[in-house]
């Protein structure tokens, strides 16, 4: 009965947390994007309203059973992502491969991403699915050698391992290519920012050119929440998860979590979305092999300091 | 005190056994939709649920580091293979709904020798006592084992896999470094949009 209570109260505290951390990136990324602060702070409520009055409208043809369940199942891959997160020393979602279930729900985000610009049978819809799995190639392998820095150095796979095994110098401050090539797999996942072509204004909103109603709903606010959670990820695997001064251990990743999620929502709102030509080239031939590189430093460290 | 212990693996493995099985029917069932469904999108994505389901059935066995490796590349290569089946097979999104099966009765006769064969194989075969127990940690044994027993499997399959990659690029791209950057590579790179202006001026 107690256990019940506490996995009912913890699935409650990660979806509060992944709402106010979808709300944080929607909110910083609104600012960033030239609203005032409360503008920007009262846009997702609005948003909200207005979507979920807006009457649904179809295309014709539409596959849509892939288009709805690939919208609906990108906000419960947010929320998986951020039950991953270890708030003191345990996660909702505990386990010694949470480095590896993180990468496999970003994964997911590519077949969904595809889905819904496929399932509306629209020219824009599918322009933005492609776009997003040329962009997804070229941010996934950057982002998969990113995430084996941390788990190297720590030599475990676990979440609450690798966050405990960073003592006072944080894995940002000396993998920081790593942890860059991570906050960009993020935006691309998110498909915001700099890596917002797939959804780009220019090609009418691409994969959300469809959308309407509840449905547009979910995917808008699955972007922001997937920011949010892919920065809460990144709070055990590179900010030292529960450490810090004073303060409890969980108040710590919380307070990480947000601020590292409104920064990356701010800089990615200021940043222009590029086109996917310019991106693709400098993460394959640039980024991949700086991470590549970043591995063997650590994999060199590790070992010396056996 | 050992008779609720015995209750709870009891009703433990009993969970255990039915979350196996509906694993096992969602993966066969699945995979047979691949089949009966009429586009290229909903035939890859019944394919990536099927793998999802043996991803499943591996975490039950406790293989979790397989069981989350199945689900992770297999997504991973179904919304990859959906972009080439579709290319290849020129299909409008839905617009178009066309027959996932050729050699039909060829096809289903293959099939079932195959599955008849491999199944009964799986059941009939008299499986030997299990020896030793399991590794503490499996994923640390697989690690290893790739990394060195094996080690020799990885260094000649990683190239060969990595070498397939590149010819079959180079073989169907139209365009190389050279039509892109011209003779000594020392041209800034030409991409679609300007190379159409430039065909368009001559």
């Amino acid at each position: 009965m107690a256990e019940a209570l506490e996995a009912t109260t913890g699935a409650a505290g990660v979806l509060l947390l992944t709402f106010v951390l979808a709300w944080t990136a929607s909110a910083s990324y609104a600012v960033a994007t030239g609203r005032s602060g409360g503008d920007a702070v009262l846009h997702a409520p609005r948003e909200m309203a207005r979507l979920l009055r807006q009457r649904r409208r179809d295309t014709i043809s539409a596959d849509r059973l892939l288009w709805r369940l690939a919208g609906w199942s990108l906000l419960p891959v947010a929320v998986l992502l951020v039950a991953l997160v270890p708030l003191e020393d345990a996660a909702l979602l505990t386990g010694s491969l949470g480095v590896v279930w993180a990468n496999t729900l970003d994964i997911l985000v590519w077949a969904f991403v595809w889905l819904v610009g496929w399932g509306a049978n629209s020219v824009v819809g599918l322009v933005g699915g492609y776009r997003f799995l040329a962009l997804a190639l070229a941010y996934e392998l950057p982002l998969m050698f990113a995430l084996v820095a941390p788990a190297l150095a720590a030599g475990s796979l676990d979440l609450a391992v690798v966050a405990g095994a960073q003592g006072s110098l944080w894995y940002a401050a000396w993998m920081p290519v790593a942890f860059v090539a991570y906050l960009l797999g993020v935006l691309g996942f998110s498909v915001l920012g700099p890596l917002a072509a797939p959804a780009g204004r220019e090609s009418a909103e691409g994969v959300l050119a469809e959308l309407s109603g509840p449905d547009a709903l979910v995917v808008r606010a699955a972007r922001y929440a997937l920011l949010g959670a892919g920065a809460a990820v990144a709070v055990p695997l590179f900010l030292g998860g529960a450490s810090g001064p004073w303060l409890p251990g969980a108040v710590w990743v919380l307070l990480k979590a947000l601020l590292l999620t409104a920064a990356l929502a701010w800089v990615a709102g200021r940043l222009p979305a590029l086109r996917v030509h310019r991106l693709v080239e400098p993460l394959w031939t640039v980024l991949l092999p700086l991470v590549v590189l970043q591995d063997l430093v650590v994999g060199i460290v590790v070992v010396a300091g056996r | 005190m050992s008779t609720v212990s015995t209750v709870s693996t009891v009703s433990t493995m009993g969970l255990v056994d039915v979350a196996f099985w509906a694993c096992a029917l969602v993966a066969v069932a699945m995979g047979v939709l691949v089949f009966v469904v009429d586009s290229m999108a909903r035939a890859t994505y019944a394919l990536a649920a099927s793998f999802v389901a043996t991803g499943g059935a591996l975490l039950l066995m406790q293989q979790s580091y397989l069981g989350v490796v199945v689900v992770l590349m297999m997504v991973m290569e179904m919304a990859v293979m959906a972009v080439y089946m579709v290319m290849f097979m020129g299909m409008n999104p839905a617009l178009m709904p066309m027959s996932m099966v050729h050699s039909h009765r060829a096809a289903i006769g293959v099939a079932v020798v195959t599955f008849v064969a491999l199944g009964s194989g799986a059941v009939l075969v008299p499986w030997p006592e299990r020896r030793g127990s399991p590794s503490p940690d499996v994923t640390e044994a697989l690690g290893t084992a790739i990394m060195e027993s094996h080690m020799l499997v990885m260094m000649v399959v990683g190239p060969v896999m990595v070498a397939t990659i590149v010819v079959g690029v180079l073989l169907s791209s139209s365009r190389t470094r050279y039509d892109r950057m011209g003779d000594d590579l020392d041209q800034p790179a030409l991409d679609p949009p300007a190379l159409e202006r430039r065909e368009e001026r001559r």
